[in-house]
C-alpha cells in the first residue's frame, strides 16, 4: 500500500502504540485485498458485544485504553453496535452477573477511547444518516448494506477490531465498496409478487442472498410496484447481508445508485409468491409450544414498536411464552415517553434497550430459560439463531403476537 | 512429493495441520458452538464435527461481523481452528484472521479448494508465500 508521511509515522509509532497497532492491522487487511491506499472516513461504527469479545477481547481493549489519553482518543466520531446486556432487564432474561461485569468492563474501555455508546444497529434511522459518497467504517452488516444501498454511502463490512482501528487512524483501506468498479451490478432479480409485511421483505432478502452467496455479488432488484419504507428496506437488507454476505444492492428509482453492469445485463431471476411462501414454509412449526418471541435483529423503529403495542393492546401473553422487543436507547426512551413501553409491559412483554437478541448470549439464555422454539418476524434472526440451538419460525408481526398469546405457534 | 497449490498472498503464520473439508460457507457466530468446539448449525455440512486445531477448507465467508472478534476470543481457550483455506473470503474473515494471527489463504489458481483438498490431508499453509501444500494423503 502507498502510505502518506503521516501514515508511515503512525506505523513507526510516532503517534503511540495504540495507533501503531491500528494502522498495522489495517495494512495487513488492506494488502490482503490489494488496496492501493487509505481513504479518510467520516464515522466508525464498532461491533463490540461481549459474547463476541470474550474475556480476551475485553482485556485487549483495556490494554489499549490504558495508553495516555492523547494516544488513545478516536479521530472521527465512533459509535457502537448493540451490546450484550441491558442492565435493567438482564436478570429477567436469565443472563448472569459475570456477563454484566464483563459488559461494564468493555463499556469503560470503549469510553476511554471517546467512543459514543449508541448501542444500535439502526443508527441510519436514529443517530446520523450518512450521505451519498460518504466513506465510512461501519460494522454490522445490516448497517453497511442499508448505508451503501439506500443512502449511497461507501463502506465495507468492518468488524469490531477494524472499525476501532479506523476510528483511531481516521481512515480505512480503499478496497471493495469504496471503489466504483466494485459497486456495479452483477445479478438481476425481478419481483413478481409484492411482499405483504416485514417478514416477507426479509424472506425476499433471504432468497436473493442465498442466490448470490458472496460479498462480491451486487444484486439489482426490479419489478417493485410501490416504494418500500425504511423498515421494509431494513429487513430486506439485513436478511440479504445475513444470507448472502452481500453489502450492496440496487433498486432502480429507489436506492441511491442504479445498477450499472460491467457487460450485458444478466437474465433476471423471478421471485414470486411461490418462492416467498416456500421460504416461510421452511421454518413453519404449527402447533409447537412457543418459548420465546423476539422482535429485533435489526432493532425496532418507533413505528414497529407502535405496531407491537397495537397488536398486544387488551391482551395477555401466555405465561409460558416470553416476548422480547429490542431497540436502540433513543427509540426506547421515545417509546417510554409515548406510553408504548407501558402498553407492551401491561400485556407481559419486555422492551430492552441497546441490545440485540443474538448478541446477548443467546445460547446461555436458551439454557437458563429452557427456550427452544423461537418465533420472530426477522429473517436475519432466523438465519443466525439455529446455530445457537434454537428452532426458529418466521412469521408476520401480527401472527407472532397471536402465537405469543396462544402459547403455541399458529 | 507434496502437492503445491498457489494462491493469493494471505494473512498469519505458516502452519501445518489436518484438513477438515466441506463445500459450505462459514461464520463463527452462525455455525460454531464455541463452548464445545463443534459445528453447531443444523444443515451445515460439518454439523457435529470438531473444528479445534483443524485446517478448515471451505468455500466462502458468510453472514455477520462477529468472526472478526471470535477467532481472537477462541485463541486463549485453545479452541480455535489452526488455519483457514477458502475459495474466497469477505473482509470480516480477513480482519478476524489478521487480529487473531490465524493463518488464512484464499483465491487459489488451481480451482475449487473444496475439491483440491480432502478431509484428513496433512496440509502446510504458508500465507506469506501465497501457497498451501498437501504433505500427505491417506489412500
Amino acid at each position: 500500500m502507498r502510505l502518506t508521511d503521516e501514515e508511515r509515522a503512525m506505523l513507526a509509532g510516532a503517534f503511540g502504540e495504540v495507533r501503531r497497532w491500528a494502522i498495522g492491522h489495517q495494512i495487513a487487511v488492506g494488502e490482503f485485498f490489494d488496496a492501493a491506499e487509505f481513504v479518510p472516513v467520516s464515522q466508525a461504527h464498532i461491533m463490540a458485544d461481549t459474547e463476541s469479545l470474550g474475556e480476551g477481547g475485553v482485556r485487549f481493549l483495556e490494554g489499549l485504553a490504558a495508553a495516555p489519553e492523547a494516544e488513545r482518543r478516536v479521530r472521527v466520531p465512533a459509535i457502537t453496535d448493540p451490546r450484550g446486556i441491558d442492565f435493567a432487564v438482564y436478570r429477567r432474561l436469565g443472563q448472569t452477573e459475570w456477563m454484566a461485569a464483563l459488559e461494564r468492563r468493555a463499556i469503560a474501555a470503549l469510553r476511554a477511547f471517546g467512543v459514543l455508546m449508541t448501542d444500535t444497529c439502526i443508527n441510519y434511522q436514529t443517530i446520523m444518516a450518512p450521505v451519498r459518497g460518504d466513506h465510512l467504517a461501519y460494522g454490522d452488516t445490516g448497517v453497511v448494506i442499508y448505508s451503501n444501498s439506500v443512502l449511497g454511502a461507501r463502506s465495507n463490512f468492518e468488524g469490531g477490531p477494524s472499525a476501532l482501528a479506523a476510528a483511531l487512524t481516521g481512515r480505512t483501506p480503499r478496497y471493495g465498496y469504496h471503489l466504483d468498479e466494485c459497486r456495479r451490478g452483477t445479478r438481476r432479480f425481478r419481483l413478481a409478487a409484492t411482499p405483504r409485511d416485514l417478514a416477507e421483505w426479509g424472506a425476499v432478502g433471504g432468497i436473493v442472498g442465498e442466490a448470490c452467496g458472496s460479498y462480491c455479488q451486487v444484486p439489482s432488484i426490479e419489478g417493485i410496484e410501490a416504494v418500500p419504507g425504511s423498515d421494509a428496506l431494513k429487513h430486506f437488507g439485513t436478511a440479504l447481508a445475513s444470507f448472502g454476505s452481500v453489502a450492496l444492492f440496487h433498486m432502480a428509482g429507489i436506492t441511491a445508485e442504479e445498477a450499472v453492469f460491467a457487460g450485458p445485463p444478466p437474465e433476471a431471476v423471478p421471485i414470486g409468491r411461490a418462492e416467498i411462501d416456500a421460504f416461510l414454509a421452511r421454518y413453519a412449526a404449527p402447533g409447537d409450544q412457543l418459548d420465546v418471541v423476539v422482535f429485533g435483529a435489526p432493532q425496532l423503529s418507533l413505528f414497529e414498536i407502535e405496531r407491537v403495542a397495537q397488536a398486544l393492546d387488551g391482551r395477555r401473553i401466555h405465561p409460558r411464552t416470553t416476548v422480547l422487543i429490542t431497540t436502540s436507547p433513543e427509540i426506547k426512551h421515545a417509546a417510554d415517553r409515548m406510553g408504548l413501553t407501558t402498553r407492551i409491559e401491561m400485556a407481559g412483554g419486555i422492551v430492552a434497550e441497546g441490545i440485540c437478541f443474538y448478541q446477548s448470549y443467546a445460547r446461555e439464555m436458551a439454557e437458563a430459560n429452557g427456550w427452544t422454539r423461537l418465533m420472530t418476524n426477522s429473517a436475519k434472526l432466523i438465519n443466525i439463531i439455529g446455530g445457537y440451538g434454537y428452532r426458529p419460525t418466521l412469521a408476520s408481526l401480527e401472527r407472532c403476537v397471536d402465537s405469543a398469546v396462544a402459547g403455541h405457534v399458529l | 512429493m507434496p502437492i503445491v497449490l498457489r494462491c493469493h498472498r494471505g494473512i498469519g503464520p505458516a502452519v501445518v495441520g489436518t484438513a477438515l473439508v466441506a463445500a459450505d460457507n462459514f461464520s463463527a457466530r452462525y455455525d460454531l458452538d464455541r463452548i464445545n468446539g463443534i459445528f453447531s448449525r443444523p444443515g451445515h455440512k460439518l454439523f457435529g464435527e470438531s473444528y479445534v486445531d483443524r485446517i478448515l477448507v471451505l468455500n466462502d465467508a458468510k453472514g455477520g461481523v462477529a468472526t472478526a472478534w471470535m477467532l481472537h476470543e477462541m485463541m486463549p481457550r485453545t479452541i480455535v481452528p489452526r488455519g483457514l483455506i477458502f475459495n474466497r473470503v469477505n473482509p470480516i474473515l480477513a480482519q478476524g484472521a489478521a487480529f487473531a494471527n490465524v493463518a488464512l489463504v484464499d483465491r487459489f489458481a488451481d480451482g475449487d479448494v473444496t475439491e483440491l483438498f480432502r478431509t484428513g490431508d496433512e496440509v502446510r499453509v504458508d500465507p506469506a508465500a501465497g501457497l498451501a501444500e498437501i504433505l500427505s494423503r491417506e489412500c
